[in-house]
């Protein structure tokens, strides 16, 4: 799905065999490190998982270019399959297309709402030629994820992650994270 | 099998493992293709990432000098993602311009190159000033950048497209930040106004040696065909914050060359200083 920045895949690549199977449902288990709810697979990193000749593939995609979870990613699905007993992991990164918050599963949704961090509306579409230029904060609806209310306002479109952006409630008076469009 | 932890399972039969800088630490492109397409000139190509990935790599540096200092927590960490943000491209670039020629990796650019063969653009290596220099530095880098790399999503190399498709999502948010903040400065106080007026004259002189077309101009965007874009959206900022667009000279180069022919400016080498130090003193440092 993601073939044009990885390597073109072998002819003996395998991703419908049970064992191709078995070796996804491993890595679909790995979650990820700063939101620990949520597998990669729940937050749209997790690209791709095939065999071939023994060798399992796992192929990551970045949120953010400079996510510093990457790395821990990458060891984190590696120590998990090698747990499994698969020795021979290799994992690939892909750029393109970049990750879009609308890749986030709607379990994925689901399970941040329940942690208390408001998952993201659909994307902005992407534009071709020059970006639009945004003068006044982004007026969106997004509800409180710890009572429900409509009444929020953004804080700051930057938060503790590279991928949340900082809102309050104004009904409940609760500060919350939002991971944003992107 | 039976690893204690995830780091011993990584490092088991490697001998090198090493963090922060080394080999440890992995690359950004690891996976990746990274091929250059035909037609495409090597050389070419790694003078244009290193150009872009050393005005990531200063201006990251220089954001992340802001940490601590700035006025509300809010900012603090709006200015650390947006440092981040840059560093994370500039890995990505760096990785690219060694990829794409022989010669040392992305570690040792970043660490172990002299001041004139750092290629980034004056503008980001410059002293910092106060908030409203800050505000205009971050609308005049990231509204040039951004007008870039949207162009650069057709180039003929599908690692640059790709690592600028994922760019313009984050620059697009470092603008938007900026030019706010330049209409909340120009509409607030009489100082507010001074101050932000005061930073867009500090910064004014680097301006024009973005558009500079330079050796590499022919293998993707040309800065020089961005310079329209880049003057309406200052105008229509600068319109909204009622801030006359500054009329200060440029500052020359030295016989016509700049920041991407490796000539820099007196503070460049107090930000190499502090960037480099630690590695330079421990090359082989592991941790
Ligand atoms: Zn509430």
């Amino acid at each position: 799905m993601t073939a044009m920045a990885t390597t073109t895949p072998a002819p003996t690549v395998d991703r419908i065999s049970p064992a191709a199977d078995a070796a996804r449902r491993v890595a679909q288990t790995v979650t990820d490190p700063e939101l620990p709810m949520l597998s990669l697979a729940d937050l749209g990193v997790l690209r791709d998982v095939w065999v071939d000749d023994g060798r399992v593939v796992v192929v990551i995609t970045p949120t953010y270019t400079g996510c510093p979870a990457m790395d821990t990613m990458r060891d984190d699905l590696v120590y998990t399959l090698r747990a499994a007993g698969y020795h021979d992991v290799e994992v690939r990164t892909t750029l393109h297309p970049p990750w879009s918050t609308d890749w986030i599963s709607a379990e994925g949704k689901r399970k941040l709402a329940e942690y208390g961090i408001a998952p993201p509306g659909p994307a902005p579409s992407a534009v071709t030629g020059p970006v639009p230029l945004v003068l006044t904060p982004t007026v969106r609806r997004v509800d409180c994820p710890v009572c429900g209310s409509a009444d929020t306002v953004e804080l700051s479109r930057f938060s503790a992650t590279a991928c949340k952006a900082l809102r309050r409630c104004r009904t409940c008076q609760e500060p919350f994270e939002h991971v944003k469009e992107i | 099998m039976g690893f204690d932890n995830a780091y011993e399972a990584i490092t088991e039969g490697t001998d090198d493992a090493r963090w922060a800088f080394g080999t440890g630490f992995e690359d950004p492109l690891a996976g990746i293709d990274t091929t250059l397409p035909d037609g495409v000139d090597a050389a070419e190509l790694a003078t244009y990432c290193l150009g872009l990935g050393d005005d990531a790599l200063i201006m990251s540096h220089r954001l992340q000098q802001w940490c601590t200092n700035l006025p509300e927590l809010e900012e603090e960490v709006a200015i650390a993602n947006i440092a981040l943000d840059l560093l994370g491209q500039a890995r990505l670039l760096l990785s690219r311009a060694a990829a794409t020629s022989p010669g040392p990796g992305e570690d040792h650019l970043a660490f172990f190159r002299a001041e004139h063969e750092f290629r980034n653009v004056r503008l980001t290596e410059v002293e910092n000033g106060d908030f409203g220099e800050l505000i205009a530095r971050l609308l005049v880098f990231s509204t040039w950048r951004l007008a870039l790399f949207a162009r650069l999503t057709e180039a003929a190399d599908p690692v640059l497209v790709a690592i600028a498709a994922k760019g313009v999502k984050e620059l697009t948010y470092h603008r938007d930040y900026a030019a706010q903040w330049a209409v909340r400065l120009g509409g607030g106080t009489a100082y507010s106004r001074e101050r932000l007026a005061a930073g867009l004259d500090a910064v004014w002189p680097y301006v024009g040696e973005l558009f500079v077309s330079g050796d590499a101009g022919g293998v993707a965007v040309d800065p020089a065909t961005v310079r329209e874009e880049f003057d309406g959206v200052l105008t229509q900022v600068l319109k909204a914050a009622t801030i006359p667009v500054p009329e200060v000279p440029a500052r020359p180069g030295v016989g016509g060359r700049y920041g991407r022919d490796g000539v820099h400016t007196e503070a460049m080498g107090y930000v190499l200083a502090e960037l480099q130090s630690v590695a330079r003193a421990h090359p082989d440092g592991v941790w």
